[in-house]
């Protein structure tokens, strides 16, 4: 048998720009196969907080660019705005 | 429509403006549950070209029976109006023990109006939490995006798994988000789609009397709005999964809503649209 390492990907959207801030949603993919997570799957927050998700050993691999409006669209609302993305890096079995 | 119709609340149109859905658990009958189950099995219920006037739908089918109850007339009614037209239909089905849920989305394409449609969701038999239950999230109506463009987010604080008995209806404002959950029993899930779009103007269409002029006036700001139950603290109630600045965005995109739907142009909430009007010459 020879071992490999897979992604693991936890995405968690924040209340504000700051990673200490409060998880509001969240979604996660495991390339190792071991856990499968779909839309509406847990009502059980990962994390309170991205800060929480770094003491749990999760890498930083992107954090949200702050954007000013568009004019005219100062009022307007669309996408969570500040999704950070993790990884962990899981070794497997082949 | 019945003249006996059951015409909302404004504590009630409020809380559609605010959370983008109305829940009416239970609200049909057995006998008309059973009948429309049968409809669908047989393959009866069927709909119409897209347009037509309601009032010319589904004679002769089940489905009648559910529109012809005075509760839901008063829905329908004071939502968007009494005739509205027949925009689309759909038996939405999950097969048992499927692999995943489908992805969070709004639906038909971005809509920006102030205008809405409506779209009544039906559950004909029991939804225990196992069998998925449409997934919704209130308050979801006024984020500007196309369809599946939200897939990416799994889960929400404050989402809401439709677990339900037979018989119950939700009117969806036509923007808010949701998906069908996962159902992993061995039945079949079924729900009802019906998508109305409003043929006369939004204007004061519901139940209106408790309106007067204490309801709308400015509070103290910092007093907080207590939970009274008013319009204006139904309108100020934030979502678990709003962001600490949005969240504020959104009390104004309600207000917005109701000024349209009431005509009161002056209407506000926590000042929030007032201090930006205010520009003295």
């Amino acid at each position: 048998m020879s071992s490999t390492v897979r992604q693991q990907v936890l995405v968690l959207y924040l209340s504000t720009s700051a990673l200490d801030s409060r998880v509001l949603g969240w979604a996660m993919y495991d390339g190792t196969g071991t856990e499968t997570h779909t839309t509406g799957d847990s009502d059980q927050v990962p994390y309170e907080t991205g800060l929480e998700a770094l003491r749990a050993g999760w890498r930083l691999i992107q954090h949200p660019i702050l954007i000013p409006p568009y004019p005219g669209e100062e009022y307007s609302t669309s996408f969570m705005k500040y999704g950070f993305v993790f990884e962990k890096l899981e070794g497997i079995k082949q | 429509m019945n003249a006996s119709k059951e015409l909302l609340t404004s504590a009630a149109m409020a809380e559609f403006v605010a959370r983008g859905f109305l829940r009416f658990d239970a609200l049909v009958p057995p006998a008309i549950n059973q009948a429309i189950m049968r409809g669908i099995d047989r393959g009866e219920i069927s709909g119409h070209p897209a347009g037509t006037p309601l009032s010319q739908c589904y004679h002769g089918s089940p489905i009648r029976l559910l529109l012809e109850l005075p509760r839901i007339q008063g829905i329908i009614s004071s939502l968007v109006g009494d005739d509205p037209l027949f925009d689309h239909d759909a038996i939405h089905v999950r097969e048992p023990n499927e692999g995943k849920a489908q992805g969070l989305h709004a639906d038909s394409i971005i809509d920006t109006r102030a205008h809405f449609d409506i779209q009544l969701m039906y559950f004909p038999h029991d939804v225990p939490l196992e069998m998925g239950g449409t997934l919704l999230l209130p308050g979801s109506h006024f984020r500007r995006v196309n369809e599946m463009d939200v897939a990416a987010y799994q889960n929400m604080r404050g989402q809401i798994p439709m677990v339900c008995e037979a018989g119950t209806v939700l009117a969806l404002h036509h923007g808010i988000w949701h998906c069908g959950r996962q159902n992993k029993t061995d039945r079949r899930r079924y729900m009802f789609k019906l998508r109305l779009n409003p043929a006369v103007r939004q204007l004061r269409l519901w139940n209106t009397a408790d309106l007067n002029e204490q309801y709308r006036a400015h509070r103290e700001i910092h007093a907080g709005l207590g939970r009274d139950g008013s319009v204006q603290d139904i309108l100020s109630r934030l979502e678990p999964w709003f962001e600490a600045a949005s969240g504020r965005l959104e009390i104004v995109n309600r207000v917005k809503l109701w000024r349209f739907l009431t005509g009161d142009e002056s209407f506000d909430v926590n000042y929030w649209l007032s201090r930006l009007e205010n520009m003295p010459a």
